[in-house]
């Protein structure tokens, strides 16, 4: 087997890093892997062209927009403003704690689109953490405001990644099982999904730490920018 | 759904780039309608026009949509209805999720059991649309420009994840895993079981990164490193090795932008400046946690 197909990589990471549009290198590197393992450019080109169009199901989720974007003509985000702002001891890091814990538990019994970035991080967790911030702390600037929806987001992230695997019919689950059957190993799948819960009680705990201290981050902030 | 955002995008004036947002949203519509007519070449060319327009030719339009004072307003009007709707999304996926694979009509599942959550998620947005059509009475366009307006933040995102799984398949296809297995274990000093294990776990996460998706790393580093070294030679047990395995190639997804789904999309539709913010998020948690993994397992594999 060559090793020239790994230049694709060269490509892929170099391009990333230039920050050219990432459409444009995802295609050079599939040319350039392609051709580096002596495929024709026009078989490349058919092989992108079927995969793409068999992967269409991943794009279900844009049907969301619609409604989300009606319910926040409708005052969806402002609501949630509304409500987070009346508990008092809500701060930017507990509502993202509390936020990943119900994600981590949900996902581990195998409800995975319960929650989602976009059907509850973008109209609901985001607003309710930036309203969070701004009654504590007055008024957020943009830069603390995006830092707080980026948090958001990794919550979820984090949540879901090291809940899921609890779930015995998960597909990563399925896969490992899948994949050491043909290794010669039969493992009950219920085995596979005890051994995830170590690594989710740590990833729990480290990014449950790193939003805690995101309250003392933004404090600090808050503090700098009006003496 | 894009063909009528992309209707609406060559009547919006205020957009420089109209035609461009047109043309992308129009070629997506094409995809979705007719996407499995068209042969493999075809939507080859497609992806690469996409990818054309979706680098260079898009600007932002200007939807319909009300402001932040008319938003506040109906906010305190109307109270937590808004909820509604939202919450008939989750409710009726799960709900869907748990019946229709069962259902079946004259012998027939009424739902390819396999795409089962899919299509109950996209059910209960269905009936999500419609609630909230009804309870509020917007004008006839607006669930058009406003879907317009988010979707046009999002911009070229949109078909990220599609175009990436597209470059794993052309990845499969040139055997670029088994090269990066092969450079795994021949360059790499594995005589040792703590060495093995180092080496399988950030190589997991290594690999991920790469790849974007653990379900790529998972078979190829297990048969060049997990199975052979950790399994055969030195005793581990393969579920431990298995499970811990995969989740140190989660690890790798929190840090990559090839991880599009979770990564990229997110911050496009946070309407973030930066589009790898939600990464840098990330990474002070990814490290750290494939470090007690990567120790979890060397405690954990050889004693069970």
């Amino acid at each position: 087997m060559s090793l020239w197909p790994l230049l694709g990589i060269a490509v892929l990471v170099i391009g990333f890093a230039a920050g050219i549009n990432p459409l444009a290198v995802i295609v050079l590197t599939a040319l350039t892997t392609g051709i580096a393992a002596g495929l024709s450019p026009l078989h490349i080109i058919s092989a992108l062209g079927k995969a793409y169009n068999d992967s269409r199901y991943v794009s279900i989720i844009w049907l969301v927009l619609p409604v989300i974007g009606l319910l926040e003509r409708e005052g969806l985000q402002e609501r949630a403003r509304v409500l987070i702002a009346r508990v008092r001891a809500a701060t930017v890091g507990r509502v993202l704690i509390a936020y990943m814990l119900l994600r981590q538990i949900t996902t581990a019994l195998g409800l995975t689109s319960l929650c989602g970035q976009a059907q509850t991080v973008r109209p609901l967790i985001a607003p309710m953490a930036e309203a969070a911030a701004e009654v504590k702390l007055g008024g957020i600037s943009e830069r603390v405001r995006y830092l707080i929806r980026a948090y958001a987001a990794s919550a979820d992230n984090v949540g879901a990644f090291f809940g899921e695997d609890i779930f015995i019919a998960v597909s990563s689950i399925l896969l490992i099982k899948g994949f050491l059957q043909q290794s010669g190993f039969d493992i009950p799948p219920l085995r596979l999904s005890l051994w995830a819960i170590p690594t989710a009680v740590m990833a729990f705990a480290i990014h449950g730490v790193r939003l805690w201290r995101l309250d003392m981050r933004l404090e600090r902030l808050a503090r700098e920018k009006s003496p | 759904m894009f063909a009528a955002i992309a209707v609406r995008s060559v009547r919006d004036r205020a957009n420089r780039k109209r035609f461009g947002n047109a043309a992308f949203w129009g070629l997506l519509a094409l995809s979705f309608l007719f996407g499995s007519k068209l042969g493999d070449f075809a939507n080859g060319i497609l992806v690469i026009a996409l990818m054309a327009l979706g680098a260079g030719a898009m600007g932002l339009g200007s939807p319909k949509t009300t402001s932040v004072a008319e938003r506040e307003e109906r906010a305190k009007a109307k109270g937590n209805a808004v909820f509604v709707p939202a919450l008939f999304i989750p409710v009726i996926a799960i709900a869907g999720t748990l019946t229709l694979g069962r259902v079946t009509i004259g012998g027939v599942p009424l739902a390819d059991p396999k795409q089962v959550t899919l299509i109950a998620l996209a059910l209960g947005i269905i009936v999500a649309l419609i609630a909230a059509l009804l309870r509020f009475r917007p004008p006839a366009l607006a669930p058009v420009e406003e879907g317009r307006r988010l979707c046009d933040a999002i911009g070229w995102a949109i078909i990220l994840p599609q175009m990436l799984a597209a470059l794993g398949a052309v990845f499969a296809i040139s055997g670029v895993g088994g090269a990066v297995g092969r450079i795994a274990t021949t360059w790499l000093p594995l005589g040792h079981p703590a060495a093995a294990v180092a080496a399988y776990c950030i190589g997991m996460a290594l690999f991920t990164m790469v790849m974007g998706n653990a379900f790529a790393a998972f078979p190829v580093m297990t048969a060049a490193i997990g199975v052979p070294l950790i399994v055969h030679r030195f005793g581990g047990d393969p579920a431990i090795m298995g499970a811990v395995g995969m989740l140190s190639g989660f690890c790798g997804t929190l840090a990559t932008p090839m991880a599009a789904n979770y990564n990229i999309v997110p911050a496009a539709l946070l309407e973030l400046p930066d589009r790898n913010g939600v990464i840098w998020a990330q990474i002070p948690t990814a490290v750290p946690l494939l470090l007690c993994n990567t120790v979890l397992m060397y405690i954990l594999v050889f004693r069970f």
